[in-house]
């Protein structure tokens, strides 16, 4: 294909005055590149394990937590933090699209509203599942 | 209808009737994947993780063996169309051609993998 790399292009991110609109939506993007790369491969590390045995999964529970503690290690724990977030706000932000394809929420208050109450539950559902797991110990 | 170039070609052939077919499955996946992740998380939340017989007992279920596969297969042919779109993007010419064929060769091979692992554990693992 015939593409001309000098041609221009829309300084779209540089001149906009930011909002929770374009937050969201490049959050979305951003959420669900991490949730396919990081929780997909995750995904098949945690079930591959499992499949080759006791042994195999208990290297993996190893790694993933602390002798001396029994609870996740610091780096696991932020990544499956992180990505619980992720997960949660690509959720919620999917939904939101999910309605906004039915050509509701355009006006510009409700819109806002909208982008700004996927990060409140976003937000809230993950405090609410780390709060569930740290309560029973691990 | 011409032969020589590729407008010429395809000029009055119609469309491909494929037009909404990659936005529809988005968001048929997209449903899915809310069904089959909020029960997965919630199932998860109510094991505990690090005991292996416990998981390998609730994954010996058929009920959790399927839901778990069909999971698998709706995310990750959720996350192949998401990443697509990404991908046509950002990248051009060359490189995007290699990152659609890395993508496709992720999406495929890694639900192969899951969906393996997930049967061996279905077919082989409860012996309690």
């Amino acid at each position: 294909m015939a593409r001309n790399p000098a041609r221009p292009l829309s300084p779209h991110l540089t001149i906009w005055r930011w909002g929770p609109h374009m937050l969201v939506s490049i959050l979305h993007r951003a959420t669900g590149t991490a949730l396919a790369l990081g929780g997909g491969i995750l995904f098949i590390w945690w079930l591959t394990a499992l499949a080759g045995g006791e042994a195999s999964y208990a290297r993996f529970i190893d790694l993933m937590t602390s002798d001396a503690t029994g609870r996740l290690n610091l780096i696991p724990g932020l990544v499956l933090f992180g990505l619980t977030w992720s997960f949660f706000q690509h959720m919620s932000t999917g939904i939101r699209h999910l309605l906004l394809d039915t050509g509701a929420g355009y006006e510009l208050k409700i819109n806002k509203m909208g982008a700004v109450a996927t990060l409140v539950v976003s937000t809230t559902l993950t405090v609410l599942v780390w709060g569930a797991i740290l309560m029973r110990g691990h | 209808m011409g032969t020589g170039t590729g407008i010429g070609r395809v000029r009055g052939l119609g469309s491909a009737k494929h037009g909404s077919q990659h936005w529809w499955r988005q968001r048929l996946t997209a449903g899915s994947n809310l069904l089959l992740l909020v029960w997965l998380i919630v199932s998860l939340l109510r094991l505990p993780l690090y005991d292996y017989r416990a998981l390998m007992l609730w994954l010996s279920s058929p009920f959790t063996s399927v839901a778990l596969i069909l999971a698998t297969i709706s995310v990750f042919y959720h996350l192949r169309l998401g990443l697509q779109v990404v991908i046509e993007d950002y990248q051009h010419d060359f490189s995007r051609v290699v990152a659609i064929v890395a993508l496709n060769f992720y999406a495929i091979g890694g639900a192969a993998l899951a969906i393996f692992a997930i049967l061996k554990i279905a077919f082989t693992g409860a012996a309690a």
